[in-house]
């Protein structure tokens, strides 16, 4: 019974997954050619190479920034309808909207809101009488922008399984603190919180795994040429160009195994650092 | 002073929630007026918020430049193998790891739950390569082929699984039931749930993809919505209803379905997150 699933993983994921380690040690030519052993070339290239750091360094700020502000404002949704809501399933169901919607239909979109001549977004702060500003192509907001649209598209998904795990909460420990005249906010903080703890954990590793890997909305977003792709281009965009732009097959096959090494850390870590502060019942 | 207090509260809550859900659907509703709005009308300073009157030019362009009915319908057919695939393959798959025992079992499980760990981008240029010299390229079946096997839904389906009680199984074969009719006629409908859960969200993948099938297809003939956006933003560059039709008519399939089973969708995404 399990021969489909098994062979199936053999050839498209376990042959693959060692095939990518020795191919980046590999120069591998156009069209696939072998070119032969090159030892360690790849990654001293790669090391050496200033858009991958750049692209590691823009990766970092993705993560730092829409994992902490996407865990916040789903926390606060999930919280809020919780609160014994009118039409909890329209809001919920509106909310989810967002995280359905294919990632490139909704980039093309915020792409045109952002757009620096005839955008919305600039029209609205004409109205307004402040000053216009060309948000996808100025480097220094272009990754803001970019996240935003991320931080947009996870809340509603995250807020889902948060609110399951809120109303996963036993309703005794509630009625206690009502006994004990706690205050909504003590609820939240003392009882809710750290009994949710479990459940952000997961939401933390899948986001901090996601956000690691962000590309649509950057290759939607930005041009492969405009300047703005420097300082926004993740290290998934510098894969995917490395490997299918420029044909560099060996190299991208390093900065796979980089990726890897980079997202296997982090969860490890992670993992270890959840006793600190998660509560298993 | 108390009841002021709590109406205030709510009040807050209410404003706070409907705060967000306008943020949340201001894009799709930008999407859709765009999309029926003239260039001129588009490319107006200040932005006008209404079409001035119903324009289907932009919706005639995506047609124009694109085989849109073809990519359709790859697009639904590379989703409906996947998703089946997967079903299938993974309710065996997980039924046999949580229930029976066989040599090698938890090497073999422990291999699979490793797959589970990489990210799904490293694995593509090999797959890009075995594609390639099966001469698949271009072609239905290279959209579908890697996707079909699944670490993830093997070990989600595993846990439903693990989840029934050995008795209602035994109790199975005392009636007399062999292992094939036990997992059809017994256990396969218990974890309902879980199927269902396992297809909405593999739908949602596959319908919304992006590297996998612009990096196998790049024939228009042959690609999903997806990079078919990506393809029409790059050539109607100034065209912005056209561009946003094109997104408004690849989302709106998914909307629909989401629409009819959005109880199973939500819980579904609720359910993954508490098995992990």
């Amino acid at each position: 019974m399990i021969a489909p699933v098994t062979i199936g993983l053999i050839i498209f994921y376990f042959y693959p997954f060692f095939r990518v380690i020795r191919d980046s040690f590999h120069n591998i030519g156009s069209f696939d050619r072998d070119l032969g052993f090159v030892g360690i070339d790849n990654y001293s290239a790669m090391f050496k190479d200033q858009e991958m750091w750049q692209a590691l360094g823009n990766t970092f700020k993705y993560v730092v920034i829409i994992v902490p502000m996407s865990l916040l404002f789903a926390l606060l949704i999930a919280v809020l309808l919780n609160a014994k809501v009118k039409g909890l399933s329209v809001f919920r169901v509106i909310y989810f909207l967002p995280a359905i919607t294919m990632s490139v239909a909704v980039s093309m979109v915020w792409r045109w809101i952002f757009n620096g001549d005839y955008g919305v977004l600039n029209g609205i702060l004409n109205a307004l009488g402040m000053s216009p500003h060309l948000w996808l192509s100025d480097k220094s907001t272009a990754l803001f922008c970019i996240c935003t649209v991320s931080i947009w598209t996870n809340v509603g998904y995250y807020m889902i399984i948060l609110l399951a795990g809120i109303q996963g909460i036993s309703k005794g420990y509630y009625e206690a603190a009502e006994i004990d005249g706690a205050t909504g906010f003590q609820k939240f903080f003392k009882i809710t919180l750290p009994l949710l703890t479990p459940t952000i954990f997961y939401v933390v590793i899948m986001l901090v795994i996601s956000t690691f890997q962000i590309f649509g909305e950057i290759y939607m977003m930005i041009d492969q040429k405009a300047v703005a792709m420097k300082y926004t281009q993740s290290i998934v965009m510098h894969f995917y160009r490395s490997a299918f732009s420029y044909s560099k097959k060996g190299y991208a096959s390093a900065v796979a195994v980089l990726l890897f090494v980079i997202i296997m850390t982090l969860t490890v870590f992670q993992m270890k650092m959840q006793k600190k502060w998660v509560n298993y019942e | 002073m108390k009841t002021k207090k709590i109406k205030a509260s709510r009040i807050l809550t209410y404003a706070v929630l409907i705060g967000g859900v306008l943020i949340a659907v201001f894009p799709f509703i930008w999407m859709i007026l765009t999309s029926f709005k003239t260039n001129a009308e588009a490319l107006s300073i200040p932005p006008t918020i209404f079409p001035e009157k119903i324009n289907w030019e932009g919706y005639k362009h995506v047609f124009t430049g694109l085989p849109f009915v073809k990519i359709y319908l790859n697009t639904i057919i590379s989703a409906v193998i996947i998703v089946t695939a997967q079903l299938v393959f993974c309710a065996m798959s997980g039924y046999a790891y949580a229930r029976i025992n066989f040599p090698f079992k938890n090497i073999l499980f422990t291999a699979t739950l490793a797959v589970l760990m990489v990210p799904g981008t490293f694995f593509i240029l090999p797959q890009y390569r075995i594609i390639n010299r099966l001469g698949l390229l271009n072609t239905i079946p290279a959209l579908f082929l890697p996707n079909l096997f699944s670490a993830m839904g093997t070990f989600l389906l595993r846990q439903f699984f693990l989840s029934l009680p050995q008795e209602l199984e035994d109790a199975a074969y005392i009636d007399g039931c062999n292992r094939g009719k036990a997992f059809l006629k017994i256990m396969l409908p218990l974890v309902k749930p879980g199927l269902v859960s396992l297809g909405i969200l593999t739908f949602r993948f596959a319908w919304n993809d992006l590297m996998w099938p612009m990096v196998v297809n790049t024939s228009t003939e042959k690609m999903t919505l997806a990079p078919a956006l990506s393809y029409l933003q790059g050539q109607y560059v100034t065209d912005f209803p056209g561009v946003m039709a094109g997104a408004l008519m690849a989302v709106i399939p998914l909307i629909i379905i989401f629409a009819v089973f959005q109880k199973q969708f939500i819980e579904g995404v609720a359910h993954t997150g508490i098995k992990g």
